[in-house]
């Protein structure tokens, strides 16, 4: 337990008119581990991520990503520095296809995008790294299938293919499981499970037996405050999670 | 669309490009002008439809650049002799791309209803400073007695005043546009701009400050805005607060939707027919407008995605009835060739 940090959060506030949604959350995520935030829904979880990806503003607080701080940088640069996210509802462009979905991602990586003359598909450094977003995220075959002619379970692994194709070290994944069926669950875990081996992972999922099988790291919020953070084993152990949360779904499963 | 149905038109697009190298010769001078004029609002549909149909932003105060430039000409031309064009022309440009920018330094920064009413307040805040402006002739607008002239020198390359001269010209700087924009589209800058088109936030989060392109798509779209005023202020020999109202910057709107946004052959062709049907109509009646609305309520309803859907719908069921598929393309270059 002594990687790196690489992100870390102090008194993260957010609040919505007389709302406090996030509540002074001070996280320390390390590289290389996947660190789960699980909770009832309300608990602030969405929002969280939205304030680390740049989404929504921070009200109080700071964000700190490699030892910089990016409280007030707009959601563009903190793409740039490194910082991937996926959405919990599809947020794809619906009539691309998808290499052009994952062309975009990629493309976002040249040092600017205000070339005017040579035609973007000349691009092979683009290319290739849209190619192996697609590769990666299972959607190679359906390179140049309309998004919107998908099924949702091959929409959600593009979302993931877009964030793959900007080349992040930390993924923000927005319960990448919602919706989905039981075989097509299975096969995104398998993907998250080989993306956790070259990058940091931040998730927020429902599913609690994903969560175990992926996360080192647990995370429980409620009502907008952590109410405990440790190694999976500190968590299962805990006895204020099993009264507020983990209890009833231990019981279920 | 698969390949042989946008092959099919790109030949009837071909077919319809050589009936204006042509018509010049058998033309009437009346209509080889008005042909000038739909192919001037064919640059201008094509300028809006950069914003409108490939960046998302639908801007009600197009006209702006178009008449400002139109102003901007009679502004540099003396009035007893030509101006050089080498002078005229970066300067009419120059003029509406700055205007573009701090224009759209404002109202880039909104969307949707926001937008459109920012950039309508903006134009009309033209249309008053020059209908008030009695040293550029108020209401009444402003003659501008010669065309620029285009020399090297002392020779003359190009004669505008002779009137198949300056058609080749407007084709010859449609064309460019046209090509222009194929580029740009086909460039990484046109994939952000499509992008932000599609879903503006999810094309922020993958790292494009939007604001920026969106800028960049707006100056672009003026700085051509402009060339089209510039061609209009030599073709009609003035320039009135009437070229960058409100009600010229709709005209430009419906043309786009009625050719089909998000092509750009599209505008060309909702150009020609709307100046064809609007001289057409009011050779009929004088509630020329009542057809007009009836003409403009039709195809919205009938063809949502516009001439253009209409041209790749005909082309797709060519295609499928395999048999004999050149002819009835041919057959239907007549109908819009002139329209």
């Amino acid at each position: 337990m002594t990687a790196e940090l690489i992100l870390e959060t102090r008194d993260l506030t957010r609040t919505f008119g007389a709302l406090v949604a996030v509540d002074k959350v001070s996280l320390q995520f390390r590289r290389g581990q996947v660190h789960a935030i699980i909770g009832p829904n309300g608990a602030g979880k969405t929002t969280f991520i939205n304030l680390l990806s740049s989404d929504i503003d921070t009200s109080f607080g700071s964000i700190h990503f490699n030892g910089q701080d990016i409280t007030d940088l707009p959601p563009d640069k903190v793409s740039r520095l490194g910082i991937g996210r996926s959405y919990q509802k599809t947020n794809i462009f619906p009539e691309f296809s998808c290499l052009q979905n994952c062309w975009l991602g990629a493309q976002s990586r040249l040092p600017t995008s205000m070339r005017f003359v040579r035609p973007a598909r000349l691009y092979d450094e683009v290319r290739e790294h849209a190619d192996k977003a697609l590769r990666d995220c299972g959607l190679y075959q359906r390179r140049n299938t309309v998004a919107a002619h998908m099924s949702y379970g091959e929409q959600r692994q593009l979302e993931i293919g877009m964030m793959l194709a900007t080349n992040p070290q930390l993924l923000l994944l927005d319960e990448p499981l919602a919706g989905m069926g039981q075989e097509e669950s299975f096969e995104i875990i398998e993907l998250l499970k080989k993306l956790a081996e070259d990058h940091t992972l931040i998730l927020i999922e429902h599913d609690m037996d994903a969560v175990f099988s992926i996360a080192q790291q647990l995370t429980v919020m409620v009502n907008g405050q952590v109410l405990e953070t440790g190694s999976v084993e500190q968590i299962r152990n805990s006895k204020a999670v099993h009264e507020a949360y983990l209890g009833e779904d231990e019981d279920e499963s | 669309m698969n390949t042989r149905a946008s092959r099919l038109i790109r030949y009837f697009l071909i077919s319809n490009l050589l009936l204006l190298v042509a018509f010049p010769w058998v033309g009437e001078h009346f209509y080889v002008g008005l042909v000038m004029n739909m192919m001037i609002f064919g640059i201008l549909a094509m300028s809006l439809d950069l914003l409108i149909g490939y960046t998302g932003l639908v801007s009600l105060g197009h006209a702006a650049y178009y008449g400002l430039a139109g102003y901007l000409l009679a502004i540099i031309s003396p009035e007893s002799e030509a101006v050089s064009i080498w002078l005229a022309l970066p300067f009419c440009i120059l003029g509406t791309a700055l205007a573009a920018l701090i224009i759209g330094w404002f109202s880039v920064r909104t969307s949707g209803i926001y937008f459109i009413m920012i950039t309508l307040a903006f134009a009309q805040m033209l249309f008053y400073y020059f209908n008030e402006n009695t040293d550029l002739g108020g209401s009444d607008g402003i003659f501008i007695f010669f065309k620029p002239s285009v020399t090297l020198g002392s020779i003359t390359l190009l004669d505008l005043d002779n009137h198949i001269v300056f058609y080749y010209f407007i084709l010859v700087c449609m064309l460019l546009v046209y090509f222009l924009l194929r580029m740009l589209l086909a460039s990484p800058f046109g994939q952000v701009i499509q992008g932000i088109r599609a879903n503006e936030n999810r094309t922020r989060a993958l790292g494009y400050p939007t604001f920026y392109y969106k800028l960049v798509s707006f100056v672009i779209a003026g700085s051509i805005g402009g060339l089209a005023g510039f061609l209009e202020g030599m073709h009609g020999g003035i320039v009135s607060p009437g070229h960058l109202g409100w009600h010229e910057s709709g005209l430009i709107l419906m043309i786009v939707i009625l050719g089909g946004m998000g092509t750009l052959y599209g505008p060309i062709m909702g150009a020609f027919a709307m100046i064809f049907l609007q001289d057409w109509f009011q050779e009929i009646t004088v509630h020329w407008m009542l057809l007009m609305g009836v003409f403009v309520i039709a195809v919205v309803l009938f063809l949502p995605r516009g001439i253009a859907g209409l041209i790749e719908d005909l082309a797709a069921k060519l295609d499928k009835s395999v048999t004999d598929s050149n002819r009835p393309a041919t057959q239907k270059n007549g109908e819009s060739g002139d329209g």
